[in-house]
């Protein structure tokens, strides 16, 4: 099918999201669409799939103008958004969500409906257990379920907003390889967000740059990664090395500590994390470096062993003790864990604070929130409510929240949707907390990422800390290796 | 039901609107005339000093029980035990009165201090069976207004009976300086009046100003986060079911001593679940529900007189309270379920 965009606006107040933004796409092609964060992405895509209405200019699909008036509408004529955050209603098994979004049929077949699931799965090469209820499943296998839901739907243009952010390398593939399949073999359409330009070059044929809401420039792919960075930001961003630092005192002692959830056993966790340090937890997706994080937190208690913060026995403290004394979580599900959808920035700050006044003073309060938000550039005001960010901006919110002078920090995928420059940059204030002799934890699925950022690696599978790297002494394919469980 | 644009912007008047012509249609088919019957209903209590003191003193209390609501449901509690919170605040109210012998200055402010204090103490018990005994406060609340008006009727039976012998109808009549001061010989006590407006201040100021208004907000959005972001839900889940509770029990409290003299039978009259009504016609705005809960008294009232002048049963006010309910839910429901529509509103 071939759509096109013509001269579409849509303004938030003063904000331009989208700036007379005009763009044609070909049937069995696959399209990067790239851009800073708040470039204004998702909101295109969400007036593609009649998520929401643009203010002006058309949609022609097959050069007939059509309006969508919701997401349903616009997947019965064939286009189809996977969402930057997931829109799931938990408690479902995956057959009834399929259903859900089938409400066409009268009575409930069963059968057939497993038969139809079945075969895309196998078509596709997907691995999401359809028994299966929706919150034990990964964000990777929520997503597959998806895909198959669109599928189903009779999606002929297939619109991906940050797709590989959370999942595995091999949900990756997976996924990479059922795009080439729809693009090229069966001639859909493919559109895909991303951040991460190295994916682009890997799976698209043709990408389209936006910067502050307008059509900046596109290009053929390949082409050198120099080039479309500087569509991006209108200049090359200069990356700043970083300094070597001396480590302190132990900050954060894990011994002998076993962890047992319905999911995953954790066992025999040894480690021992000095101020200043960086330590990038390594490992597939749901090898217990989740659970580990949660447990430093206070969010779960171990079964035995110590969590030891600054010579302080936490193992049986709770979260908001942990929290009073300097251990901070950030977790990956923004607006589910971390973030509330309704709530402004400023009440956002208020809360994440460590002291509070029993009446808000809240001129001053926004003076604090202005100058945080400045700080690590959320583009918004205080005003603004969490839901109305860009993803990447949302991302930015969460590192806001982080008050100072912590000593423990510790990070679920860390730059989830952030642009590449301000992934530098929110490393860098990272960095800067070093001073304070903050720890920092994270985990990421980016092997890149935990190489090139932490001073030592921690690699996980199958609920064990298999080994303990200097980040130096290893490259991608040795890490590569290591977390698949192979010496 | 999708509502248009216009239609979304006089919220909460078109389910009212709704509402009226539903009951239009219902007089027609009862052979009233509803033109005849509307205005006996609304306007003619207007004209009428002792009809106004009367809608006035019904207002009271539901205004102090959805004022209690609001703070509840800010924090995302479904606090249906408000009734029973009203009825224990009576109880505390009548046990004063009763059994204290002081000027009467001295007697109203304790009867208002122990009613506050009992309605708090069973909203803190729904409270503490749900973060403790993980019992949802819907089910915590229906059985404590069930044990609620339990107790109301064995107090009335057994201990404070009236000396002639129990009539199971109410208690003997409280002495007179127990009572509110009431206006020419109404049931309307300008106290409570003044007491409402400093409730309709004080819940303004938490949920706008204080920080635990704040964390009441985020509890109430997103309980996970909040937890996240360093809330106690346990903490102020019980806060806010005993600050519901200490206005229902003024509520209650203005109840035995204002519009009645004494402890009756049924004494809440049900304004614990109108209260809720309100709240959720009032779409959870502060600043609506003293307009909405002054609507509901003036129907309920009105179709008493109603009754009185045309035959039609006063079970009118009732119906027509209900049908705006199930409209409201009917219109609310379409807000939540067309995600589309939460996004255009934000421009
Ligand atoms: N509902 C909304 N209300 C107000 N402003 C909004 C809303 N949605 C988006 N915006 C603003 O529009 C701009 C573009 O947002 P958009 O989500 O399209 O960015 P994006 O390119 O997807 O960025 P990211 O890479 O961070 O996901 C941002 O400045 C954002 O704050
Ligand atoms: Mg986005």
């Amino acid at each position: 099918m071939h759509v096109e965009l013509k001269e579409i606006r849509k303004y938030f107040g003063e904000v331009k999201a989208n700036d007379n933004i005009s763009v044609s796409l070909e049937p069995g092609k696959i399209y990067g669409l790239l851009g800073e964060n708040g470039a204004g992405k998702s909101t295109l895509m969400k007036i593609l799939s009649g998520y929401q209405p643009q203010d002006s200019g058309e949609i022609l699909l097959d050069h007939k103008a059509v309006d969508f008036p919701s997401p349903a509408a616009a997947l019965g004529a064939g286009l189809g958004m996977l969402y930057q955050d997931p829109l799931d209603i938990p408690p479902f098994s995956i057959i009834d969500n399929y259903l859900l979004g089938r409400d066409n049929r009268l009575s409930l077949d069963y059968r057939t409906v497993i038969a139809e699931m079945n075969e895309i799965i196998t078509r596709y090469g997907f691995e999401a257990d359809i028994h299966a209820h929706i919150d034990t499943l990964s964000l990777g296998e929520r997503q597959q379920l998806e895909l198959v839901r669109l599928l189903a739907g009779g999606a002929q243009v297939f619109i991906l907003d940050e797709p590989t952010t959370g999942i595995s390398v091999e949900q990756k593939d997976v996924l990479f390889s059922s795009m080439r399949k729809l693009a090229h073999e069966e001639g859909k359409t493919i559109i895909l967000v991303s951040h991460k330009l190295d994916e682009v070059q890997e799976l698209c044929d043709h990408a389209f740059v936006l910067r502050r809401g307008k059509l900046v420039g596109q290009s053929t792919i390949p082409c050198p990664n120099e080039k479309l960075v500087e569509m991006m930001f209108g200049q090359v961003p200069t990356r700043r090395e970083r300094l070597p630092f001396d480590l302190g005192n132990p900050a954060l002692e894990l011994i002998n500590v076993n962890i047992s959830t319905y999911r995953l056993n954790v066992s025999n966790i040894n480690l021992q994390i000095f101020a200043g340090e960086v330590i990038g937890l390594a490992g597939l997706e749901g090898s217990g470096q989740g659970i580990l994080l949660r447990t430093i937190a206070g969010l779960i208690q171990p079964e035995s062993g110590q969590v030891v913060v600054s010579g302080q026995d936490l193992t049986k403290s709770s979260y908001h003790k942990s929290r009073n004394f300097g251990v901070a979580y950030c977790a990956a599900g923004r607006l589910e864990e971390g973030l509330v959808s309704k709530l402004s920035l400023t009440e956002h700050m208020l809360l994440a604070e460590p002291t509070h006044t029993f009446m808000i003073d809240w001129p001053a309060a926004r003076e604090r929130t202005n100058s945080r938000i400045e700080q690590y550039q959320v583009v918004g005001q205080p005003e603004s409510t969490a839901d109305q960010l860009s993803g990447g901006n949302q991302q930015r919110l969460l590192f806001a929240l982080l008050n100072p002078g912590l000593k423990v920090i510790l990070l679920e995928h860390p730059t989830r949707g952030l642009d590449v420059r301000s992934m530098d940059w929110i490393w860098e204030q990272m960095y800067a907390r070093r001073e304070d002799g903050t720890a920092l934890v994270f985990m990421s699925a980016d092997l890149d990422e935990i190489l090139e950022r932490s001073d030592r690696i921690a690699v996980f599978s199958g609920g064990v800390m298999s080994r303990v790297v200097n980040a130096s002494e290893v490259s991608v394919d040795q890490l590569g290796h290591m977390i698949g469980g192979q010496a | 039901m999708i509502l248009p644009r216009w239609a979304e912007r006089f919220w909460p008047v078109v389910p009212i609107i709704g509402a009226l012509l539903f009951i239009i249609a219902l007089l027609f088919l009862f052979g009233a005339d509803p033109l005849e019957s509307l205005n006996i209903m609304f306007l003619k209590p207007f004209e009428n000093q002792a009809k106004m003191l009367s809608v006035m003193a019904f207002w009271v209390p539901l205004t102090l029980c959805a004022l209690g609501l609001l703070v509840t449901f800010t924090g995302g509690l479904w606090n249906i035990g408000v009734e029973g919170q009203m009825i224990l605040g009576s109880l505390g109210a009548s046990w004063i009165a009763l059994t204290v012998d002081a000027p009467a200055f001295v007697l109203i402010f304790l009867e208002i201090i122990v009613a506050m204090l009992a309605g708090a103490l069973w909203g803190a018990l729904t409270g503490f069976l749900k973060t403790h005994g993980k019992v949802h406060e819907i089910f915590g609340g229906l059985a404590l207004n069930n044990l609620a008006s339990m107790l109301s009727l064995y107090l009335i039976a057994g201990p404070w009976q009236p000396p002639e012998g129990g009539s199971f109808r109410g208690t003997p009549p409280f002495q007179e300086a127990a009572l509110l001061p009431r206006f020419a010989e109404s049931r309307f006590s300008p106290i409570s009046f003044v007491l409402t407006i400093l409730a309709i201040g004080l819940v303004f100021f938490a949920l706008n100003n204080s920080f635990w208004g704040l964390k009441l907000k985020a509890l109430g959005k997103n309980a996970r986060s909040a937890f996240l972001l360093g809330v106690s839900s346990e903490r102020e889940t019980i806060y806010a079911m005993m600050f519901c509770g200490a206005l229902a029990g003024l509520g209650g409290a203005v109840r035995v001593l204002s519009w009645f003299d004494s402890l009756r039978q049924n004494i809440s009259g049900g304004i614990g679940y109108l209260a809720i009504l309100v709240v959720m016609l009032a779409a959870y705005r502060l600043l609506l529900v003293p307009f909405i809960s002054f609507f509901f008294s003036l129907v309920l009232n009105g179709s008493l007189t109603l009754q009185l002048k045309t035959q039609l049963h006063s079970s009118l006010g009732g119906i027509l309270t209900g049908v705006m309910v199930l409209f409201i839910l009917l219109f609310g429901e379409a807000s939540k379920l067309g995600f589309r529509k939460e996004v255009e509103k934000d421009e």
